[in-house]
């Protein structure tokens, strides 16, 4: 009575450190939401709904290629990155650049000779090129504003909203 | 090396002429820049990623201070202007160094959208055709000018086999030439990406050393060689180009001239060279028949040029 008592309740403990491991990992390193600013000058932050993407596809590295911090099993990556510290990084600005055309940028390309990735995108680029692709294949929203609500100085910057050109037809969205 | 030669035979040709007339020598450029310089930068435009937002051509106009546009640069109802009897779709002008245009592919796929600006050649046409060297082909690879020299000719105009210079007649007395610097003065020499590349949501554009970028080009068709033709356009065209493409459909489709020769525009340069002298004979007719052009002239939103109605049909 006494044992059994005691190993149902090391399976109940087992059971729940997991799942609160799983929820933690959860919580800590798969966000739910992203806020995404960086263009906050000209248009208002996005937040990316994180959790409805993973809900919607079977497999992380629909977006994350070759990692979700777990390695990698595609050949082509493994030959250098079985074990690397690449593949621990799972947030898509750990390799994707924010500014990939900086002065700064283009050095550290120049002085790497032995640099493999010579094609990398930068950050705003993945972004777009991976949402747009599914988005319109999947039929999800696919104008620049369905995203990106525009700020005062993004008006001024494409000369629409109050700074449309007089007499003329006001903007449409994309 | 006879070409080289040849080349700096007819460039001191030009420096001559135009010193001795117009003796503008303090102006002169360095004239052994025409083979480009290796650190040169580029951009590398791929077609495939284009969506046509224009964000390009509004930080362009913001950057460069032109006038506000006719339209908001969100307006995708530009794509549907044409000009001279559907043949002409926009092109460049002095209020906007860069234009976005839609091409329907003959294969009836997605349409195809081209950003134009200078191309910012290694051995510029518009650069060996001017004879008061008004332009400069930068060290970082920009094609730039001085519309301080300029006298408003028009010879780089007919020179460039992209048509590219267009004419600021905002001044009657001294109409300017003006077209994309690269973003020179303002970011391209302090090693800044330009304001449309920067701006690009697809990074259509790639900003990079010219010699990396024809690596990354090739590399690109080299693992998709479904989605691209098997070119990169401008690596060698008229002696090589600092803006080159990628594209998922013939080059010709989406209003390339895919006739332009490989050497650089100075052998044909030579007939304007010839007619040099005869120009500087007539210049004051000349230039008084310009004047009475650009003050009857009304723009009529495209063409700077009306001897020259279609688009691709010149060698
Ligand atoms: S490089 Fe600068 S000037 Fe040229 S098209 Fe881009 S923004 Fe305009
Ligand atoms: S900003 Fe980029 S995607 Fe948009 S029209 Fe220009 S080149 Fe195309």
């Amino acid at each position: 009575m006494n044992t059994k008592w005691c190993r149902i309740m090391g399976i109940a403990a087992a059971l729940l450190v997991m799942m609160l491991a799983a929820t933690f990992a959860q919580a800590v390193n798969v966000p739910s939401t992203i806020i995404l600013d960086s263009l906050s000058r000209l248009y208002e932050e996005v937040k990316f709904d994180h959790e409805m993407h993973i809900d919607l596809t079977d497999d992380c590295a629909d977006c994350h290629h070759h990692t979700t911090g777990t390695g990698t099993t595609n050949r082509e990556c493994a030959q250098c990155h079985s074990d690397s510290e690449g593949t621990s990084a799972v947030a898509c600005g750990a390799c994707h650049l924010e500014q990939p055309f900086s002065a700064q940028s283009i050095m550290e390309k120049e002085q790497n000779s032995d640099l493999y990735h010579i094609d990398k995108p930068g950050l705003k680029a993945v972004f777009h090129l991976n949402c747009l692709k599914c988005h319109e294949e999947a039929g999800g929203p696919a104008g620049c504003q369905d995203c990106h609500e525009r700020t005062e100085t993004g008006h001024a910057f494409y000369d629409s909203g109050r700074y449309a050109p007089a007499g003329k037809k006001q903007g449409s969205d994309h | 090396m006879k070409g080289i030669s040849r080349r700096k035979f007819l460039a001191a040709t030009v420096l001559g002429s135009a010193a001795t007339v117009l003796t503008s020598t303090d102006k002169a450029l360095g004239l052994n820049n025409f083979e480009g310089y290796p650190e040169g930068m580029g951009v590398l435009v791929d077609l495939t990623r284009c969506v046509g937002c224009r964000s390009c051509e509004a930080a362009c106009n913001k950057e460069q201070g032109l006038p506000a546009p006719d339209l908001p640069f969100d307006d995708p109802s530009v794509f549907d202007e044409t000009f001279h009897h559907g043949s002409q779709k926009r092109r460049t002008d002095e209020n906007a160094y860069t234009v976005v245009n839609r091409y329907d592919p003959d294969d009836g796929g997605q349409p195809v959208y081209r950003k134009i600006q200078c191309n910012h050649c290694n051995e510029p046409a518009c650069l060996t055709s001017c004879f008061v060297n008004a332009y400069t082909k930068t060290r970082e690879g920009a094609v730039i000018y001085d519309s301080t020299v300029c006298v408003g000719c028009r010879t780089c105009m007919v020179a460039c086999p992209f048509r590219i210079p267009a004419y600021s007649y905002s001044s009657a007395l001294h109409p300017q030439i003006r077209k994309c610097i690269f973003c020179y003065d303002t970011r391209l020499r302090y090693g800044d990406p330009p304001a449309c590349v920067e701006t690009c949501p697809q990074e259509v554009l790639t900003f990079g050393h010219r010699r990396n970028l024809i690596k990354i080009a090739h590399e690109r068709i080299r693992r998709h060689p479904a989605k691209y033709i098997d070119y990169v356009y401008g690596e060698e065209e008229v002696g090589g180009t600092g803006w080159m493409y990628l594209s998922s459909v013939p080059f010709e489709q989406v209003g390339f001239d895919t006739t332009l020769q490989k050497e650089p525009i100075l052998n044909n340069a030579r007939e304007f060279l010839a007619t040099v002298p005869m120009v500087l004979a007539i210049w004051p007719a000349l230039f008084m028949g310009f004047h009475i052009l650009s003050a009857q002239k009304h723009r009529d939103g495209d063409d700077n040029d009306p001897g020259r109605d279609q688009e691709g049909d010149e060698k």
